[in-house]
């Protein structure tokens, strides 16, 4: 590989400097090659980093914008040829001229009624209504009954329109759609976290029964906390067994881990809901042995039970794995040697077996942290209504409520923890160190 | 693991005890994938044993939530099983239609992952390739990141360059989703890789390409299959990229499993979990000799 061969030239008196055969200096020889080198290499990585750009991280970063981005109140696009027309420019231009808090005035007003006109001609009265709707509840309906009526109102228009609707008197309603006026807002953020701006802008947490995602998101932190708890109470005792057994029986043993690695996510959850429904096997076999009455039978499934059973066990073996790959190489000697120094079993695994599994425990615990925060399937099947995790909220922004900034923002704050609880994982435990069987 | 002969009663009692909950912990781990099998040959529709299935007697058992999923969407489900038959099930039945769908995203994602992830491998395991640590995060990212976030992300993309409702864009979608399993198993084959054979190829004139089929190819070949099947399971088992940006009818597996599951649950998923368990259980198997053959290549013995 090496293009830099020395020159046998006529070179060693030792004044000249060591040349390659053409005369270069060698060690401009070296870097030269040691870039082509660089460059061979980063070309065979350059295709697959193109392709996840595009179909990743590009993907990402755009949904990103969209949570800071929405364009519903100042944009028409038409979903036909696709043309965008500027909309509520002459409020915009009221906005711009008075400062936050102004109480509306018939220039207001006027601006208003001037844009209805706009909105009616282009049909945009819902997408307007609807932006407006995500941040003043109950607004919607404002917006197409007043377009209705657009063109029949006539000055003075503060009175004309406080008549179609009084709610347009509401300063809360003014404060957002002056909000709205502009693309870019961080109003989605303060909406993910349970925050509101009041009727003067200023930033004060929201009505205490419509506080529902920051408890989503402790839900989710603290499912997720259980559920490495108990993969980790479960898995430290079975990586230990694989890893003390010989070969031979450890490896007919680990098929017991692998092959629910290998099991469709699907299959294992559905077997789940077999088991543990009401009329499932768990509770059959309950009533059969008669530990429970026929009539009382437990409710395991569609509750956080269900989530929590089911994704255990998911995610049991990404415990294990980790454990077992570093318990594997730990010499059985340092225990062997402090029993003899008088150490009894329960000492010596304490002090002296357990601190060496401290790595794997941490590669394993992060990792299954990292996947069960993020966890959607299984929460979606099994999870009842107790038992949702901040990503079925997302799909429920997504698919439902339509709320896509605000779905958008949610997922940035997921993403934001998964990507430090990765950086993490790699400064601790190495990406290169991840194994997979 | 054997227990030395002076043990305390104590320590021999915990020693059983702790075998015992180690059984108990691997019954968790298998019985819930187990007990689909027998489940799917019930005669009822019921999630449960009946008697007769406990008492063995065949009658409680049948093959109708097989037969279901053949018929399913068939349009004369109920004539002679003859020749038209079987072409009426190949072409309308539903749950052949998913299967058809799953295997060729599948096929062509785990392709494109596998010929990517590859390259990117063997260049990743160059000493001398530059920011290696922060491209190997980013290629290995679509692991970590919530699902629903890459899915998010991809209907919103997808839908404005139009590869919403297409099968490249999840051929594309799915083969993102597969390449961090290539990269880990392809570098992991890459650890051990001798480099002086490669050297010794070119010295004895071999060019690169050559080298690349004749040497390093053979050697890497095992971890870059265990790595495919890795990425062809990974599509075939993905359903919320495809909940997103699939259209309706382009239906696969999983995602018929997840309406199965949602609206009305039949046996008829269970007799597809026991087919699903039954591939599984031979991807296993294919992997595990794969593994233990790289192993002997590298010249890592088994003890």
């Amino acid at each position: 590989m090496a293009d830099a061969t020395m020159g046998s030239a006529p070179v060693s008196d030792g004044s000249e400097r060591l040349t390659t055969v053409d005369g270069k200096p060698l060690k401009a020889a070296l870097m030269a090659a040691e870039a082509k080198a660089r460059r061979r290499a980063f070309f065979l990585v350059l295709p697959l980093l193109a392709f996840v750009l595009v179909t990743f991280v590009a993907p990402i970063g755009q949904m990103l914008h969209r949570s800071v981005h929405n364009p519903g109140f100042t944009e028409h696009t038409d979903l036909s040829d696709g043309t965008q027309t500027e909309i509520m420019v002459n409020l915009r231009g009221w906005f711009e001229a008075n400062p936050p808090g102004t109480e509306p005035d018939e220039a207001a007003y006027a601006a208003l009624a001037a844009d209805f006109l706009v909105l009616r001609e282009l049909r945009a009265q819902g997408a307007v209504g609807t932006r407006i709707n995500y941040e003043a509840p109950g607004t919607r309906s404002l917006f197409t009954k007043t377009a209705r009526r657009a063109e029949r109102l006539e000055a003075p228009f503060k009175e004309a329109v406080l008549d179609v609707d009084e709610d347009w008197g509401d300063p809360k309603l003014w404060q957002v759609m002056r909000d709205a006026s502009s693309a870019y807002t961080i109003n989605f953020y303060l909406a993910a976290v349970d925050l509101e701006k009041n009727e003067t802008g200023e930033i004060v947490s929201v009505n205490e029964n419509r506080q529902v995602y920051v408890l989503l998101f402790q839900r989710t932190l603290i499912l997720s906390l259980l559920i490495t708890a108990l993969t980790f109470v479960l898995g430290f005792p079975i990586a230990h067994l694989l890893a003390t057994l010989p070969l031979k029986y450890s490896n007919i043993l680990m098929i017991f881990v692998l092959l629910p690695f290998w099991t469709s996510l699907l299959v294992r959850t559905t077997s789940w809901i077999v088991l543990l429904q009401s009329q499932g096997v768990v509770n059959d076999t309950l009533v059969a042995s008669g530990l429970v009455a026929d009539e009382s039978r437990i409710q395991m499934i569609y509750n956080q039970t269900g989530t929590i059973v089911a994704m255990t066990h998911i995610l049991l073996p990404f415990m294990v794995l980790p454990l077992y790959s570093v318990m594997r190489p730990i010499n059985p000697s340092y225990v062997r040697a402090a029993r003899s120094l008088g150490a009894t079993s329960w000492t010596a695994f304490r002090r002296i077996y357990f601190p060496q599994t401290v790595p794997g425990i941490g590669a394993g615990a992060l990792l299954v942290f990292i996947l069960a925060v993020g966890y959607y399937i299984t929460p979606a099947l099994v999870g009842g209504s107790d038992g949702q995790l901040i990503s079925n909220l997302i799909a429920f922004h997504m698919t439902r409520s339509l709320n896509w900034s605000l779905a958008a923002a949610l997922a940035a704050l997921l993403l934001f923890g998964v990507l430090v609880l990765y950086w993490l994982y790699d400064r601790l435990v190495g990406i290169d160190n991840l194994k997979l069987g | 693991m054997a227990l030395p002969k002076h043990a305390s009663p104590l320590e021999k009692i915990w020693h059983y005890c702790y075998l015992v909950i180690c059984g108990l912990i691997f019954l968790f781990l298998i019985a819930p994938i187990l007990i689909v099998i027998p489940l799917s040959f019930n005669a009822e529709p019921y999630f449960t044993f009946t008697e007769k299935m406990l008492s063995l007697d065949p009658t409680g058992y049948s093959m109708r939530w097989y037969d279901l999923l053949l018929t399913f969407g068939m349009q004369a489900p109920d004539v002679p099983r003859d020749g038209s038959w079987w072409s009426d099930a190949w072409q309308n039945a539903a749950w052949i239609q998913a299967a058809k769908n799953s295997v060729i995203i599948g096929f062509f994602s785990t392709i494109l992952a596998t010929v990517l992830g590859t390259l990117a491998a063997l260049g990743l395991s160059r000493p001398e390739m530059p920011y290696r640590r922060a491209i190997m995060a980013i290629l290995i990212s679509p692991m970590i990141v919530p699902i629903i976030i890459v899915a998010t992300g991809m209907f919103f993309f997808y839908s404005q360059v139009g590869l919403a409702n297409t099968y490249i864009g999840i051929i594309m979608a799915h083969a993102t989703l597969g390449i961090p399993f290539v990269i880990i198993t392809v570098t992991a084959t890459l650890v051990g890789f001798d480099h002086s054979l490669t050297r010794a190829a070119a010295n004895l004139g071999a060019t690169p390409t050559t080298t690349f089929f004749k040497i390093i190819m053979p050697l890497i070949l095992p971890g870059v299959i265990s790595g495919a099947l890795f990425a062809f399971v990974t599509s075939f088992d993905e359903v919320v990229v495809v909940l997103f940006v699939a259209d309706f009818d382009q239906q696969t597996i999983p995602r018929q499993m997840w309406n199965g599951i949602r609206e009305q649950i039949s046996p008829a998923i269970l007799s597809v979990a026991t087919i699903l368990v039954i591939v599984s259980i031979a991807l296993l198997t294919t992997v595990e000799l794969l593994r233990r053959r790289s192993d002997r290549l590298r010249g890592i013995s088994q003890s």
